[in-house]
């Protein structure tokens, strides 16, 4: 039953609404050719008033769009707004009032308090007719058209995916934060007292305890420092992918030939994902393919971000589903990059990465 | 020797404190940031300021660039930089005008109490205390280069001798007789188109200043 209540009072709605809407709209339609953006801020007031009573009066979510070419169609909705209010109002505010006052007769005996309990259902199955009508009208004038919605649907997950690739990001830069302000530094801490306990300490078994103890010490630092350095480098923060890149290459036990032409920064996202595509494919170059001669060159080409990364190794390495290769690929789609290896087996290999950089 | 301590963790630097007083070595001021050393430096006037590279506010590279400041400010203040890692980068602008009376070594390495307090020595004393590894990044860039035609054997005295250690010292550690280290320095020199200098001081500078020229070509 509230749902017809909600139908009436929207079509009833409907006619100062939509004629409010309709005059506003006519006012700027004239000078739309010389001040389109009056028609523009117009449209997009009314249709926020017309969104807010289909929400409000039928519980009905019209979806926003943010495509410009749907002001077209939102106009006419405003226009058409006024006759379907018009009617709208004669006929469920005719047909409602009317029967009112026929079946007010009923308390006299008059038969025609019948014929008023039809003008009521009339009104009553007009005015939800007349609402479901207005409804599909302001889905398809005022909403995105299938187009615009898809459209619109991917530039939300795009956003998401953005997020959701910078949240990762900032947890990692959070972990490497927290190891290093917390744990480092009471490790260092640990491994300093035992150094002077063991200082302190003649010979015998309880130095010898001790400075077991204390090698253990700095063996865990040692081990910390290398997984708290490749979960995030700080200094990819600060100095950029230069640096880094400069530091990962030079704790390799074998050379590479490292080529970085820069100009200015990339968005922090891009360079953390470029670090990682460049310490991975080293760490299988030097790891498994046992190359001897490796080749890394990164440079800035307008907005790309071009890294390459050469070597003699033994070849024959593929993406698969679940490994290292295939994680890097992940990352580097989740921005919209590209990524490709060509490795024969016999070698050499080639990894091939590009990364969009807009400023 | 007098000595100021910049470092934000406060469980480290009670433990510094500790370390360098049992070592016979006084601690005008233990301060915990950038700005805090500055002043500290300026109102105590140390042989030394002991720094952590990464502290308040940005937790980033504060301590290099208080070093920096420092270093062209007072430049007879020794300044010893520890850090979590060491980062070539670092060391080069570092190194980059100023090799006397600096260090720059992983903060694990105050776990071995008597050589920390040997190197920080060596430093206050106007010397230079390079972390091994930061030593071994400096060469691995360079293997493209003239250090290219050093020996394994010639290498490792380099890497040794640019951590600021004697001819004595990095024979006792390379246990090699102190003939031979000479014999390899001179090799080095002569590869590297160095003229050999008197003190152990002014070998690693010339080493330094030429790692230094490579980095920048």
């Amino acid at each position: 039953m509230t749902g017809v209540w909600r139908a009436v009072v929207h079509v009833l709605t409907g006619l100062p609404v939509g004629l409010a809407g309709a005059v506003r709209t006519l006012l700027v339609l004239p000078v739309a050719a010389v001040r389109p953006g009056a028609l523009r801020a117009v449209a997009a007031r009314r249709t926020a008033v017309q969104r807010g009573r289909f929400a409000a009066l039928l519980g009905v979510e019209i979806p926003e769009v943010t495509a410009p070419g749907a002001m077209g169609r939102q106009v006419a909705f405003h226009l058409l707004a006024l006759p379907i209010g018009v009617i709208g109002f004669a006929v469920v505010g005719g047909a409602g009032s009317a029967g009112l006052g026929f079946t007010a007769l009923v308390v006299r005996g008059d038969v025609r308090a019948a014929a008023g309990v039809a003008l009521l259902l009339l009104a009553a199955v007009s005015a939800a007719g007349l609402a479901r009508f207005d409804t599909v009208l302001a889905r398809r004038l005022l909403g995105p058209n299938p187009a615009e919605a898809l459209a619109q649907r991917l530039a939300e997950m795009a956003r998401a995916r953005e997020q959701a690739v910078a949240a990762a990001a900032a947890e990692r830069r959070r972990i490497e934060r927290d190891l290093h302000d917390g744990t480092q530094q009471r490790l260092v801490a640990l491994a300093m007292t035992l150094g002077m306990a063991r200082g302190a300490l003649p010979d015998g078994p309880a130095r010898d305890a001790v400075t077991d103890a204390h090698q253990q010490a700095k063996d865990v630092l040692a081990e910390l420092r290398g997984f708290v350095r490749g979960l995030y480098p700080a200094v990819l923060d600060d100095r950029g992918l230069d640096a880094a890149l400069s530091g990962l290459v030079a704790r390799l036990p074998q050379p590479v030939d490292l080529h970085v032409g820069l100009p200015g920064r990339c968005p922090p996202v891009i360079e953390e994902i470029a670090y990682f595509v460049v310490a991975e494919t080293l760490t299988n170059a030097t790891r498994h393919a046992a190359a001897t001669r490796i080749g890394v060159t990164v440079v800035r080409d307008r907005d790309l971000l071009r890294l390459a990364v050469t070597d003699d190794g033994a070849g024959g390495a593929a993406v698969r589903p679940g490994g290292g290769l295939h994680g890097l690929a992940q990352r580097v789609a989740s921005v919209d990059g590209t990524f490709r290896i060509t490795s024969p087996p016999g070698g050499p290999t080639e990894v091939e990465v590009h990364l969009p950089c807009g400023s | 020797m007098r000595v100021v301590i910049a470092e934000d963790s406060v469980l480290l630097r009670a433990g510094l404190v500790k370390l360098l007083t049992s070592g016979g070595i006084e601690v005008c001021a233990a301060v915990n940031d950038a700005d805090g050393l500055l002043r500290a430096v300026d109102e105590h006037r140390p042989d030394l300021a002991l720094v952590d590279v990464r502290m308040p506010p940005t937790h980033t590279d504060e301590g290099v660039r208080a070093a920096l400041t420092l270093k062209r400010r007072r430049p007879a203040t020794a300044v010893l930089l520890l850090s979590q890692y060491v980062e070539e980068r670092y060391a080069a602008e570092l190194l980059t005008g100023h090799t006397g009376g600096l260090g720059y070594l992983l903060k694990d390495r105050v776990a071995d109490v008597d050589e920390f307090l040997d190197a920080l020595r060596r430093v206050a004393a106007g010397g230079t205390a390079l972390d091994p590894e930061v030593v071994a990044q400096l060469l691995a860039r360079r293997r493209t280069d003239p250090l290219r035609r050093l020996t394994p054997r010639e290498t490792d005295v380099l890497a040794t001798m640019a951590e600021g250690r004697s001819n004595t010292a990095i024979a006792d550690i390379l246990g090699i007789g102190r003939h031979a280290v000479e014999k390899h320095v001179n090799n080095i020199f002569a590869k590297l188109h160095l003229t050999p200098a008197d003190t152990d001081h002014r070998r690693v500078l010339a080493v330094l200043h030429y790692l230094d020229h490579v980095e920048r070509a």
